[in-house]
Formats: structure tokens, C-alpha cells, sequence
């Protein structure tokens, strides 16, 4: 308990701690911001994906589909494999003087 | 972590292709057996892997770094269904994210499939079992299974691009820039990744037991 309440106050402090010019940052990913930068350099330019989906807008949608068929699938096996726990009824003798 | 569709060289992106593939097997052969002799395993299976499906493509914003990344997963999946069917789980996730989701490509599959489920899986897989062996409790080992796999996971992406792009220059100092770059995101997220399997890992173990009782065993059995 001790562990988890200083991993949470950590983890706190660094989500929080402020970083100059992090408000203004446009929140790039990682995969830009190093992998696709350092192929950039070596001049390994990354090619346009087989399936384009990242044409405006239209990423919002895929995702919101991915997210959505992926949380039915899990909910669904979530559902079957923990299921609510029962709760407990009366004695039957309850209530009675 | 997800490298992008053409910047591995044919030979690299056909090499990490081949490294993944027996680990692919052996996950699959992993799942027939145990979905015959454990009837709710495959449905175990299924919903680990949406789980990493949604995990591995869930952008966390980072505000220490201004960016941001995601977690991968793949340490919590192989401590609760074992490393070679979170190999399958991790393979089915990139292979969509790389299809339809701009994520990663077909000819870097097997690079990632490498970095995040293989190594991912292999470092969780091995720091949990490592410290329940030496008496450390579920909570210290899932936390330890969550972060190590993600940093892993990244580490070996830092791996397969140095290697891939060094050129004529030095792979050594290349590589350390990358780990580098990869730091001020990658450190947090791993935290909150070994915070993750926490929680999921207490979760499982005090509402079924059964379907982890094998892996949360300190005994090695």
C-alpha cells in the first residue's frame, strides 16, 4: 500500500512538473518526434502506410471504431469470465421479532 | 515504438520478420494446448488481447515531455497468459494498427512485433517470475513486469533503428541517442505501466484466481 501511494505520488509529481514550452507543444507522438526523425536524418524517409488513413479527420473515426470493436470484444470476455458477484440475500428468518 | 512503414531496409525488416515467426508459433501451439485442458483460457486470450490492442494504440499526452506515446501492454499480458501467446496477441494488434490505423507498417511488422511482443512479453515475463521466485509480493513484481517491459520494449525500437540507419557512423553513439530521445516520455509511461499491471494483476488474482494461480505462484511451477 505504502509502494503503491509513492509510485502514485511520483507519478503525480512528474505528470505535473512544468516544462517550458510543453503548454505551447502541439503533443507530437513519439513515433514522430524520434523514430520518424531519426530515419529523417539517416535519410530513411517513411513511406505512405498501404491503407491511408491518416488523411485529415479521418483517423478520428478509425480509432473511434477500433476502440469501440476492441472494448466490445473485451467487455464481451470481461462479461463471461468475471462475471457481477451475487449479493447476498437476507436470511430468510430476517425481520422477524 | 511503432516503427513506421519503410524505414527498416529489406534485409533488416525480413531479418526481424524471421526472428518473430518461431516465437509465433510457439505462442500459438501455447494456446491450442492450454485452451484444451483449460476450458476459459481462449477466452482469457481474447480479452487480454483486445486489452493490448486498445493499450498499445491509447496515446497518453506526457506533459514532462510535451509529447505524446503510448504503453504497450505486453508485460501485464505475459503475466497473465504467459510470453508466447502475448507473441500471437501483440502480432494480431500491430497487424491492424499497421493495416487500418496508420500505425506502424506491414514491412516493420516484424521489427515490431520483435520489440513489443517479444521482448516486451520476455521482460515482463522474466522480471515477474524472477521476483516472485525471490519473495517479492504480486504488487512489486507486476510493478516491476509493467515498467521493465515497456522500457524493453523501447530500448530494443532504439536497437532496431541504430542498427538499421548507423550507416557509416557510429551504431554505439547512435543508439544512445535514441534511447536518449525515447527518455523523457518512455520514463513516466513506464511507471504508469507497472502502476497498470498492478491494479489489473490484483484485480484478476482476487476475483479468479484460477485463471492466474499457475503464474502468481512464487514457486516456479
Amino acid at each position: 500500500m505504502k509502494l503503491s501511494a509513492l509510485i502514485a505520488v511520483t507519478l503525480l509529481a512528474l505528470a505535473t512538473w512544468p516544462v517550458p514550452g510543453a503548454e505551447t507543444g502541439k503533443w507530437p507522438g513519439v513515433d514522430e518526434t524520434v523514430v520518424e526523425k531519426f530515419a529523417r536524418e539517416a535519410v530513411r524517409e517513411p513511406r505512405e502506410p498501404f491503407i491511408n488513413t491518416d488523411q485529415g479527420d479521418l483517423l478520428l473515426p478509425v480509432f473511434l471504431i477500433a476502440g469501440a470493436a476492441g472494448g466490445f470484444v473485451g467487455g464481451y470476455y470481461f462479461h463471461a469470465l468475471f462475471p457481477p458477484r451475487e449479493k447476498k440475500s437476507a436470511p430468510s428468518g430476517a425481520g422477524r421479532s | 515504438m511503432h516503427i513506421s512503414e519503410g524505414i527498416l531496409p529489406v534485409g533488416w525488416a525480413g531479418a526481424w520478420l524471421l526472428v518473430a515467426l518461431p516465437f509465433l508459433a510457439w505462442g500459438i501451439r501455447q494456446i491450442k494446448r492450454r485452451g484444451q485442458t483449460e476450458p476459459r483460457y481462449r477466452a482469457f486470450v481474447a480479452l487480454v488481447g483486445a486489452a493490448v490492442f486498445i493499450i498499445s494504440c491509447m496515446p497518453i499526452p506526457v506533459p514532462t515531455a510535451g509529447t505524446c506515446s503510448h504503453p504497450c501492454g505486453t508485460g501485464l499480458a505475459a503475466i497473465l497468459i504467459g510470453p508466447g501467446p502475448t507473441v500471437v496477441v501483440a502480432s494480431i494488434a500491430l497487424l491492424l494498427q499497421a493495416l487500418f490505423m496508420a500505425h506502424g507498417g506491414l514491412t516493420t511488422l516484424g521489427g515490431n512485433i520483435v520489440s513489443m511482443g517479444v521482448v516486451g512479453a520476455l521482460v515482463g515475463f522474466g522480471a515477474f517470475r524472477l521476483l516472485r521466485g525471490a519473495g517479492a509480493s504480486v504488487a512489486v513484481a507486476a510493478f516491476a513486469a509493467g515498467a521493465l517491459s515497456d522500457w524493453a520494449t523501447y530500448a530494443t525500437t532504439s536497437a532496431e533503428l541504430a542498427l538499421a540507419l548507423h550507416g557509416g557512423g557510429s551504431l554505439w553513439s547512435l543508439l544512445g541517442a535514441i534511447m536518449m530521445a525515447f527518455v523523457p516520455t518512455q520514463l513516466p509511461l513506464g511507471i504508469f505501466e507497472g502502476i497498470l499491471s498492478v491494479g489489473a494483476c490484483r484485480f484478476v488474482s482476487s476475483r479468479r484466481p484460477e485463471l492466474v494461480e499457475r503464474l502468481l505462484a512464487r514457486s516456479s511451477g
